[in-house]
């Protein structure tokens, strides 16, 4: 600490990312670009503020972030859904791998590479960068859709790859050389070794299922936070330095941990505690990954680099695609995850500068491997721009209609369209009361969301009359329309009663101007509703309360107040196109309002005879 | 011809045997305005311009419900709280329900034997009726002997009840008919026994 450059390196990693990241943002770029530009400007080969062994050392001490993410990511998957994606992560996972390094080994024969640093540089081109891709598919909210669940499989397959690559390596240097590194381990007899790896991943599992929710009880009970947030570092550093005794990738071991505690009362704990840390360091870690950014070798050959970047990308890309293809992945999710996976990853680094050490790869190709790796990785936040902006509205018009409504077996007397947020509190209030609902909802994703809670929800375009026959319309008593677009709403209630004259419509409306449409349409006005207006004079009613104003008095008060809107609206349906009407009408009903309640406000403590409120009786 | 109101007030319609029995009867009967009080306000928020117009509309005012706590539902207690305005049902001009008639149309539990002196409830029906004969009373309202259906609990079956819902609905036809001795149903115990067969 004493060191002044400590404070100035921070200094200026901090004012990078500050200065950066929201720019970048604004941009619409990601805040995984905005750190790697940052990265580059104040790395060694441009502005040379930081670098070097110094930023090496930075971007290893980041490289914890990596971990923290991972062993977050397992706090949100629980060991039954994990085991539910080992179709994914074996498969696609891989695959991926295998054939990526297999195309990788033979372009790089096919140039005149030898069979052995082929190998370690297919091997190496294989992985994906984990940080990267994660960061930015949480970003965009994209981890939750099949594309993003697919890439996290492939990526954990990738993980766990590492392993059997660290232990290939060796086998693929030209001389033999000894690592020198978890060197007990390798004392060991050959059969002990996998045991005592086993026994790290068991210890973890053990420890996170027993000792360490008792250990954070005990911690809990003394009041101080931050001791727990040292408690949760300590669990994943500790994790992390087993991993490395015994060989394995410390991100796995968190994730593993993270798994195991998935289930514990102190995961949202943890989640908030570590939160702050993981978005530090993996901003430090893009910072370091951007001035590690060699431009010197990138201007001795652009043209080169260029072409090998663009290589890989599209190599990945295209591998992924064709397995995507293969495995009958379909729609934008395909194009996410080919397009996601395409860099490379920060493992190539460390990868990488072993393969010099062992004399794998020639110092000048692993430098040009390094340069391509990180470029490729400076790159991803625009794929997944391309994606976003062209690839992704392509698909959500068609994938709906890919999707075949399902086939409703049911017809209940009453049909709900939408169970989004509005619908959903209809829906289950009426179910609560014996009501049997047949319930369409258009956004697939919220359909099966849906059906894991237990709710028999149809997926299908209620605006659709074809849906509407299958829901047994023609048998329904009552249509409630609680669809967000008004302009389906309203087409909606034009078909309908023209198909069904006699069928009661009961619909959401946006505000007052939907409401006099549907009036318009023919519905009653006791069957629009104002969708804020129930909640917002909740909200007023706990103001007033919180004012200390009666609670029973206010509540009548809220009650008044809506049915006299409620009136006001009838007196506005003749005149709702007339603006000049409307307003004054408006403006008039509003003071004669503020009157009546300033009338039972004044009156009450001066008439001892009178009830307590306007018009009441007396207490005889 | 008097016009009749009816004013039901029963919180759950859908658990009530007798009581929904005789307000299907009492809807049958030509000439009779039926008003279920918390179907038209289940938000207790009576509109009392429009329950006065109905008031002095009408000659006969009867209040069914069930008898709860030895009185009505709350939401009667509401409505005359809030309907019964000093200036318009008492009071200095409050003149509105002059020489009309009020009845009450009450099923209770208990057996008629348990509402007196000596019985379980030791007050009879129309002792406990007090204040709304009192109330009836200061707004020169003619108050008569409530209409009860006595052991509610234990008349379970329609066929039992059917025969009681035909009866009050003879009431009200002689209510609307003034065929009542309306001074006996006054001074009685219970008009049950003064239904013209």
């Amino acid at each position: 600490m004493h060191d002044p450059h400590f404070f100035l390196s921070a200094f200026i990693y901090l004012g990078a990312a500050v200065l950066l990241v929201p720019v970048a943002h604004r941009l619409g770029l990601g805040s995984v670009l905005g750190y790697l530009i940052g990265g580059a400007l104040i790395g060694p080969f441009a502005l040379g503020w930081v670098g070097g062994t110094q930023g090496e050392e930075a971007m290893h001490f980041a490289e914890f972030g990596v971990v923290i993410m991972l062993f977050m990511i397992g706090l949100e998957l629980e060991p039954a859904r994990l085991w539910r994606m080992r179709g994914p992560i074996f498969g696609l996972g891989g695959l991926q791998v295998f054939l990526t390094a297999l195309a990788v080994m033979g372009i790089a024969m096919a140039f005149g590479l030898e069979a052995r640093p082929a190998i370690a540089t297919g091997l190496i081109l294989a992985l994906s960068s984990t940080a990267i891709v994660i960061q930015t598919l949480q970003e965009k909210a994209l981890m939750r859709t099949d594309g993003g669940a697919d890439s996290f499989a492939v990526l954990l397959f990738q993980d766990i790859s590492v392993i059997p690559m660290l232990a290939v390596f060796p086998l693929l240097a030209a001389s033999v050389t000894k690592l020198e590194h978890h060197g007990w381990l390798q004392a060991l007899p050959h059969w002990a070794q996998p045991l005592v790896t086993l026994g790290a991943v068991v210890a973890i599992v053990v420890a996170g299922q027993f000792i360490v929710p008792r250990g954070f009880a005990i911690l809990a009970k003394t009041g101080l936070r931050e001791l727990l947030t040292a408690a949760a570092l300590l669990l994943i550093v500790g994790v992390a330095l087993l991993m490395t005794q015994v060989g394995l990738s410390p991100a796995l071991g968190a994730f593993v941990a993270g798994v195991v505690l998935a289930g514990s009362h102190y995961r949202h704990e943890l989640e908030s505690d570590l939160e702050p840390f993981k978005g530090l360091l993996l901003g430090l870690f893009f910072l370091a990954v951007g001035a590690s950014l060699d431009f010197s070798v990138i201007a001795a050959k652009p043209l080169l680099v260029a072409a090998l970047v663009a290589a890989l990308i599209l190599l990945k890309a295209a591998v992924m695609f064709i397995i995507a293809t293969f495995l009958k992945i379909r729609g934008s999710h395909r194009w996410l995850l080919s397009l996601a996976l395409a860099q490379g990853g920060e493992f190539a680094f460390a990868l990488l500068s072993m393969a010099i050490q062992q004399e794998i790869l020639e110092a000048e190709t692993a430098r040009l491997l390094v340069a391509v790796v990180a470029l490729s990785m400076a790159v991803t936040p625009l794929l997944f721009i391309i994606y976003e902006r062209v690839i992704a509205p392509r698909y959500t018009a068609i994938s709906r209609e890919e999707r075949a409504p399902d086939r409703i077996d049911e017809h209940a007397p009453v049909i709900l369209a939408g169970f989004g947020r509005f619908g959903n509190f209809v829906g289950r209030f009426m179910m609560s009361q014996g009501v049997k609902v047949t319930v369409l909802e258009s956004d697939p994703d919220h359909v099966d969301m849906l059906r894991k809670f237990g709710f028999k929800v149809f997926y299908g375009d209620a605006t659709r009359l074809s849906l509407l026959h299958a829901a047994g319309i023609e048998q329904a008593c009552l249509l409630i329309i609680a669809l967000a677009d008004q302009a389906k709403v309203a087409k909606l209630v034009t078909e309908v009663r023209e198909k069904f004259p006699k069928l009661r419509i009961l619909a959401r409306a946006h505000d007052y101007d939907q409401r006099f449409e549907l009036m318009g349409l023919g519905l009653a006005a006791e069957d629009t509703v104002h969708e804020q207006m129930g909640s917002a004079q909740e909200l007023a009613v706990r103001a007033l309360r919180a004012l200390g104003k009666p609670a029973y008095a206010t509540e009548r008060a809220a009650r008044h107040w809506r049915r006299y809107d409620e009136e006001t609206v009838h007196l506005l349906v003749p005149v709702h196109e007339d603006e000049d009407a409307y307003a004054s009408i408006v403006r008039e009903r509003r003071i004669e309002l503020t009157q009546l309640f300033e009338k039972d406000r004044a009156e009450l403590p001066d008439l001892s005879d009178k009830g307590w409120e306007i018009s009441r009786a007396e207490e005889t | 011809m008097a016009s009749v109101l009816v004013l039901y007030a029963h919180p759950a319609p859908h658990k009530s045997r007798i009581n929904r029995r005789l307000a299907d009867a009492a809807r049958e009967v030509d000439g009779v305005t039926f008003r279920d009080l918390y179907e038209l306000y289940p938000d207790f928020l009576i509109d009392v311009q429009e329950e006065q117009k109905l008031l002095s509309e009408h000659d006969v005012i009867v209040l069914q419900h069930p008898f709860y706590w030895y009185s009505a539902p709350s939401l009667v207690k509401e409505y005359l709280d809030l309907v019964l305005t000093h200036g318009w049902a008492y009071g200095e001009g409050g003149t509105a329900l002059q020489g009309k008639i009020l009845l009450h149309a009450i099923s209770a539990g208990g057996s008629e034997e348990v509402y007196c002196s000596q019985g379980r409830n030791r007050f009879t029906i129309r002792q406990l009726l007090a204040p709304f004969d009192q109330t009836a009373f200061l707004c020169g309202l003619r108050y008569l002997a409530p209409h009860v259906i006595h052991g509610a609990n234990e008349l379970a079956d329609a066929a039992s009840i059917q025969p009681l819902a035909q009866g009050y609905a003879r009431l009200l036809k002689a209510l609307r008919d003034e065929t009542l001795p309306l001074d006996q149903a006054a001074a009685a115990h219970k008009i049950n026994d003064l239904i013209p067969a």
